[in-house]
């Protein structure tokens, strides 16, 4: 739990033994972790592994299913608010498939999340500059705050578009998962130096999810977790994205197999009397 | 198509068919027969509509037969509904009966206008006019109920860019209201009329829409009734040569509404747009049920409607017919229907019917698509910090955006969409 001299310093995330599950299917096997203001965290696995499980979780999507541990942050329990609750509280969520809103432009989009974030409506002169000034710093076409939300965006688009999103509304934890997936040299060039500016401010705590290093070169990351079988099976500094960038994620094979689990008959067996999953 | 509470409706299924003019010759010949049978009664213009969709029997009634389109002016001509007529298969007859009784009365609605330079806004006796005949008992009945018609005249070739406004108000439930309003564009003149329903009413009309020749008209219906109305109308236009209507139905409140909008062509070169869009909430019925009818060549006809439902027993019924004759060589027609369902318990009724005499044709085509309110994108919206309701107002707003918001007028747009956003917090709230 956070105590005072945290409190000043800046928000804190505390995750503790957080299991999920989906459709009844156990995903993420007990996840400890805690991010505070300031520090970037990269999270890195092979596909399959739960990292966006944990994304997701975090944010509140419906279809996850918390079945164990605890989601706080600055000592509030972030499990039993409504997903637009924990935005509210300072929780951002940066998509790897952000959604198409038909009909809803995206300057109306951002100005009701600014609304919504803010507890108050933006002056509309002041807000239009902001907005324009953010989408600038992107590269982005001042015509794109007119197209409806996602609707047709590449992927570059999409990604610069959740960036924006983060730097408008200057989250205390920004999830950014795979931000980085589907993205050429300049456009995560753009991306990264987006994330980084609300790095820099050191208000905003950073978990970075990622199944390659390409993007840890542009955000150099305070700690760096492995996930695989939905849990953290080793921790260290940037270099141990480096180790993985060369040895991939081998050493790890087997870590994420749970203890215990059905004992099979000795001796010869009948075909299909064993089912795997 | 019809989708509903149970079982599992057809939900974010679409479909689309193109022109099937293989049936064409045959459905002429079946007309024909029935005019010789004596199927048609004396004095009636016959329209045949057959679907070019598989439909279920309504009640084990032999309903998936459509039968003859009849249009008269005596109300006998059509006789008492039952319900399993397929033009009222979907309608809550016992909700419309305080209309169908027929019984006379003189009350009005309150009207009040706002008439541009040059318009004029008389009454009429409704037999001294020459406009579309009703299609079933109910218009007939408040064609000759009604006794006068009340005509809004653009004058030829005049340009009007303020909008006719007609705010109809109705001022109780005591006595049923017949009404019969004429919107009538002259040649080469061009016109933007909007009629404005509220209060409550039981009230059953004629709306005859008279395009002259090269004449335009933006024409808007908005259904602001109040909780309690019940609204039959048939919308009846007439287009003449290279006319051009663009009619849009905004229909939000009431407890029944029913419109019946019928287009017809006299001269080559017409194109008509029809839109609509509905916001059903709990008991509410809103029925749209439209007839475009290409008798003559080279017209085009463009229909996007949309309705979105929430609550309890909300329900609101499409049903598309497009007629394309022999004569309708070069004619270009495509119709949309979109649904969104809002809550589990709302029922949308979708029927796109098209039917082709002709192979010689630009284009014709339908599309019906009824869906659930997409999960993901509330999500999206609210994982930045939009509340639920809030969320779900933006979607549906936007749902009903491109209807809206390409009017060409700005000041209808908004004020459109400024009153569909207070229906939908309403609704929400």
């Amino acid at each position: 739990m956070a105590d005072s001299t945290q409190r000043a310093a800046g928000a804190t995330l505390e995750i503790r033994g957080l299991t999920v599950a989906v459709d009844d299917k156990e995903i993420l096997t007990g996840v400890d972790l805690t991010i505070r203001a300031g520090e970037t965290h990269a999270i890195m696995g092979p596909n399959g592994s739960g990292k966006s499980t944990l994304a997701y979780a975090i944010a509140g999507h419906p279809k996850y299913t918390v079945t164990g541990g605890t989601v706080t942050l600055d000592g509030e329990d972030v499990l039993a608010m409504a997903v637009d609750e924990r935005a509210r509280a300072g929780v951002f969520l940066a998509m790897q498939y952000p959604v198409e809103v038909p009909g809803v432009s995206v300057s109306n989009f951002l100005r009701s999340a600014a609304t919504a974030i803010r507890g108050e409506a933006p002056k509309l002169r002041l807000w239009v500059k902001e907005q324009k000034e953010a989408m600038g710093r992107l590269k982005m076409d001042p015509a794109f705050a007119e197209r409806n939300v996602n609707e047709g965006f590449s992927g570059g688009e999409k990604k610069r578009h959740e960036i924006l999103q983060l730097e408008l509304l200057q989250p205390k934890i920004a999830v950014l998962d795979e931000t980085d997936s589907g993205l050429d040299v300049d456009a995560l060039r753009v991306v990264s130096e987006g994330v980084n500016r609300v790095r820099e401010s050191g208000r905003t705590g950073v978990l970075l999810i990622t199944h390659y290093t390409r993007i840890l070169n542009y955000i150099r990351p305070d700690f760096v977790h492995v996930f695989v079988g939905g849990r953290i099976v080793d921790e260290g500094g940037a270099e141990l994205a480096d180790e993985l960038e060369a040895n991939g994620y081998t050493k790890y094979d087997g870590a994420g197999v749970p203890a215990g689990g059905r004992e099979l008959p000795r001796g010869p067996v009948a075909p299909g009397a064993v089912t795997t999953a | 198509m019809a989708s509903g509470p149970a079982p599992e409706p057809a939900v974010g299924v679409e479909t689309d068919s193109g022109a099937q003019t293989a049936m064409g010759a045959a459905l002429a010949t079946e007309r024909a027969a029935l005019k010789e049978t004596g199927g048609i009664t004396d004095g009636a213009v016959a329209v045949g509509v057959t679907p070019s969709t598989p439909r279920r029997p309504a009640g084990g009634s032999p309903a998936d037969v459509r039968p003859e389109r009849v249009r008269s002016t005596d109300p006998d001509v059509f006789g008492a509904p039952t319900g399993r007529e397929e033009e009222w298969r979907f309608t809550p007859l016992d909700r419309l009966r305080v209309l169908l009784d027929g019984a006379p009365s003189d009350a009005h609605l309150s009207v009040d206008s706002e008439l541009p330079e040059g318009v004029e806004l008389v009454e009429v006796p409704s037999d001294s006019l020459d406009v579309p005949a009703p299609v079933d008992r109910l218009s007939a009945l408040a064609l000759q109920r009604a006794g006068s018609a009340l005509v809004v005249r653009v004058p030829k070739a005049l340009e009007v860019e303020a909008p006719v406004v007609l705010r109809l108000t109705g001022t109780g439930l005591d006595q049923v209201v017949w009404g019969h309003v004429v919107v009538d564009v002259a040649e080469q003149a061009r016109a933007t009329v909007v009629l404005e329903h509220s209060g409550s009413a039981h009230y059953a009309a004629n709306v005859s829409v008279l395009v002259g020749d090269g004449a335009a008209l933006q024409l808007v219906q908005v259904q602001g009734w109040a909780d309690d109305a019940v609204h039959g109308a048939h919308v009846a236009s007439r287009l003449g040569r290279d006319a051009r209507l663009v009619s849009t139905a905004v229909t939000l409140g009431g407890d029944l509404v029913r419109l019946n909008e019928t287009v017809e062509f006299t001269g080559t070169g017409g194109e008509v747009e029809l839109r609509g869009v509905s916001f059903a909430d709990g008991g509410q019925h809103l029925e749209a049920r439209l007839l475009v009818d290409h008798s003559v060549p080279d017209c085009r006809s463009n229909v996007l409607y949309k309705s979105a439902l929430h609550g309890d027993e909300a329900h609101t019924v499409w049903v598309g017919d497009v007629l394309i004759r022999a004569a309708a060589t070069g004619t270009d027609t495509y119709e949309l229907n979109r649904n969104l369902l809002l809550s589990p318990e709302a029922r949308a009724d979708s029927v796109p019917n098209l039917e082709i005499e002709t192979g010689e044709i630009a284009g014709a085509g339908h599309a019906s698509a009824t869906g659930r309110f997409d999960d993901e994108q509330l999500f999206y919206l609210q994982s930045r910090g939009i509340p639920a309701e809030v969320a779900r107002r933006m979607v549906v707003r936007g749902f009903f955006a491109d209807v809206v918001e390409d009017l060409g007028v700005r000041e209808l747009e908004e004020r459109l969409m400024a009153t569909i956003e207070a229906e939908l917090e309403g609704a929400f709230a």
